[in-house]
């Protein structure tokens, strides 16, 4: 296949597995995002595509060619490190020209490089600059365009955006992803922040100790949690402990809660775990008589202008509920409500 | 806390103010003084003001040994750079524990004196136990000979002296270097040679610079390894002066030549300075 296809790849440091049996593929010109908190494999697994390290066991394929034993000189990944690791003894034109003088290239050729890829990360002027005279967005982009010279076949990022302040960091999301659409570059990324890797990716693979979650559209992953960790892990979720009661609903308490559907192997009152995003959990004011939903008391009201988040005890399970300015019925703490849970949007996960 | 009076400031100042004033300005005014005296056949020197003896400097063999000597210094710094920076690039890429070993056996090879190292070296370059043995065996040499005294020999163990010394004062820099700089390198097309010279060499020209100037400055007054491992053509100013003082009596030339050594030493170490001052700036 065209692009990098990892097979059963493991990675391990004296008795630490970094990386535990890992496949996956990268097809041409996607964009994928390695997500997971810190110590999860990701920048390891990386850095063996980078070549750094090399892989206790498995292969690497580049373009149907195993690269698993190529050092990383003769890879022509461009990578960006979280660093950034910009030479400090080297202005902003010899720092994007390094790969091209390694090359070869005369001195006219470099310079029109290094001026094309200035006006690609919109910073013409600077090509003079010390990298001590250069902001932190500046570096970060001075990075990228270094890592770009050489025409990379697969673009490698360490986690480059986590040392810029907020907004920065957002904005240059989008920009690094039009980038990316624009050179429709093979792309991985790597980030704890799931905000980052729902904006850039087409592919999210989320990771956990070594080991792969899930793989999917960030939507889909979204929608459709594979487990436990990545429900809790890839946005916010209410986790409820239930028993399967049969294929169309499971048991809180003494009540039933119909959902979409219950995994196979779940056998009727075998424990389970429910999963529902707040954004679909529904609160109605209770009115003195059942209307099927799960009682519960408002706790504490989070009105953060352009959403209100509602915390609510059912049964001395904590459950969230997030809604916006337009549908409140302006709730407050030791209401008594009625807790909604939709079965299309009830998931049923293993313990 | 409490501020520290300027009264208190001073007392603590006070200690190794004093030790300074006691044990480097007095002798160095002493030096000064007996460096203008006259000398006095038969009773050493006598308190004067003359210049006789700088003009003697001029003399081409106090020159001349004094070039010689910070030709050797300079020549020893070199090699000893040049060894030691490879090595020391090695050590801190290592894990801590691996680190902190060697780092200690630097250290306790320090501790051993420069008179018992440099008369291990002549027993090493001695006819019957030493190296020669070792070259005989390896088809070196035809058979067993003396490798001491001459220049090579003087050279080795004055690079084995400050070897661990140059190690020290690279290391802290090499350690605090960002390793993903090098790895940065290699994934735009460096092979890990080519990174050593194009980014760690040049990225460290600061500390390689002064750690150099000040082990010339170490080695420049050598005194034991020149008299015990050179010939008489080898030996350095430190040598010269000490025969000056010792055997010929002649303590006001010894004392202008070490006033125009000691001249020579704090230039090189401005020059330190300087080099620190512009590796700053240029980073």
């Amino acid at each position: 296949m065209l692009g990098l296809d990892i097979q059963d790849v493991t990675k391990r440091f004296g008795g630490f597995t970094a990386v535990d049996h890992v496949s996956l593929q990268v097809p041409l010109g996607r964009f994928v995002c390695f997500l997971g908190p810190s110590g999860c494999g990701k920048t390891t697994l990386l850095r063996l595509v980078a070549g750094l390290d090399s892989p206790t066991s498995g292969r690497i394929l580049h373009n149907g060619k195993d690269i698993t034993a190529t050092p990383a000189h003769q890879r022509q990944f461009g990578m960006v490190f979280q660093s950034l690791a910009l030479f400090p003894h080297l202005n902003v034109e010899d720092n994007i020209a390094y790969s091209l003088r390694l090359k070869h290239r005369s001195a006219k050729q470099r310079r029109a490089r290094v001026a094309e890829l200035l006006d690609l990360i919109r910073l013409p002027d600077i090509a003079k600059r010390s990298i001590g005279q250069l902001s932190g967005g500046q570096r970060q982009r001075v990075a990228i365009a270094r890592a770009l010279a050489q025409d990379p076949s697969v673009f490698l990022l360490d986690e480059p955006l986590s040392a810029l302040d907020a907004k920065l960091r957002e904005d240059l999301q989008v920009e690094l992803r039009l980038l990316q659409q624009q050179l429709k570059i093979t792309t991985i990324l790597v980030t704890h922040d799931q905000r980052e890797a729902m904006t850039m990716a087409d592919t999210i693979v989320v990771m956990a100790e070594g080991r792969v979650q899930q793989i999917g559209a960030p939507i889909e992953i979204y929608r459709n949690p594979a487990n436990r960790f990545v429900a809790e892990f890839f946005g916010a979720s209410n986790l409820i402990a239930v028993e399967a009661a049969d294929g169309q609903a499971v048991r809180f308490g003494a009540r039933r809660i119909a959902v979409a559907a219950v995994p196979d192997g779940l056998a009727p009152g075998a424990g389970a775990m429910l999963a529902v995003r707040p954004e679909d959990v529904r609160l109605v004011r209770h009115d003195g008589k059942p209307n099927g939903g799960l009682p519960g008391r408002v706790v504490f009201v989070r009105d953060m202008g352009a959403s209100i988040e509602i915390h609510v005890d059912c049964a001395g399970t904590p459950i969230v509920s997030v809604t916006t300015p337009r549908d409140w019925i302006g709730l407050a703490p030791q209401d008594a409500v009625e807790i909604e849970l939709p079965a299309e949007s009830c998931r049923v996960l293993l313990p | 806390m409490k501020p520290v009076s300027r009264l208190g400031e001073l007392a603590v100042l006070a200690w190794p103010g004093g030790a300074l004033l006691l044990f480097a300005a007095v002798p160095f005014v002493l030096l000064l003084g007996v460096s203008v005296a006259h000398r006095d056949p038969a009773g050493l020197w006598s308190p004067a003001f003359e210049a006789t003896q700088f003009a003697a400097l001029l003399d081409r063999n106090v020159l001349g040994t004094l070039a010689y000597s910070a030709g050797l210094a300079v020549l020893v710094a070199v090699v000893s750079t040049a060894l030691a920076f490879p090595f020391t690039y090695f050590i801190a890429g290592m894990a801590r524990r691996g680190q902190i070993l060697w780092l200690i056996l630097l250290m306790s090879t320090l501790s051993l004196s420069e008179v018992l190292v440099t008369f291990s070296w002549q027993v090493v370059l001695a006819k019957r136990i030493g190296l020669s043995d070792v070259f005989v065996w390896l088809g070196l040499l035809d058979q067993p000979q003396s490798l001491s005294p001459n220049f090579g020999a003087l050279v080795a163990c004055l690079i084995y002296l400050v070897l661990p010394v140059t190690v020290l004062l690279i290391y802290p820099a090499l350690s605090r270097l960002d390793r993903h700089v090098a790895e940065a390198a290699r994934t735009l097309g460096a092979s890990p040679l080519r990174v050593f010279f194009t980014v760690i060499v040049p990225m460290m020209r600061g500390p390689i610079l002064s750690s150099a100037i000040l082990t010339t400055v170490f080695t420049i007054g050598t005194f034991v390894p020149p008299t015990v491992l050179g010939r008489p053509e080898d030996w350095t100013i430190a040598v010269l002066i000490g025969r000056m003082a010792l055997t010929a009596g002649n303590l006001p030339l010894a004392a202008s030549m070490s006033i125009l050594l000691l001249a020579t030493t704090l230039a090189l170490t401005g020059l330190t300075v300087l080099v620190g001052r512009g590796a700053k700036g240029g980073a």
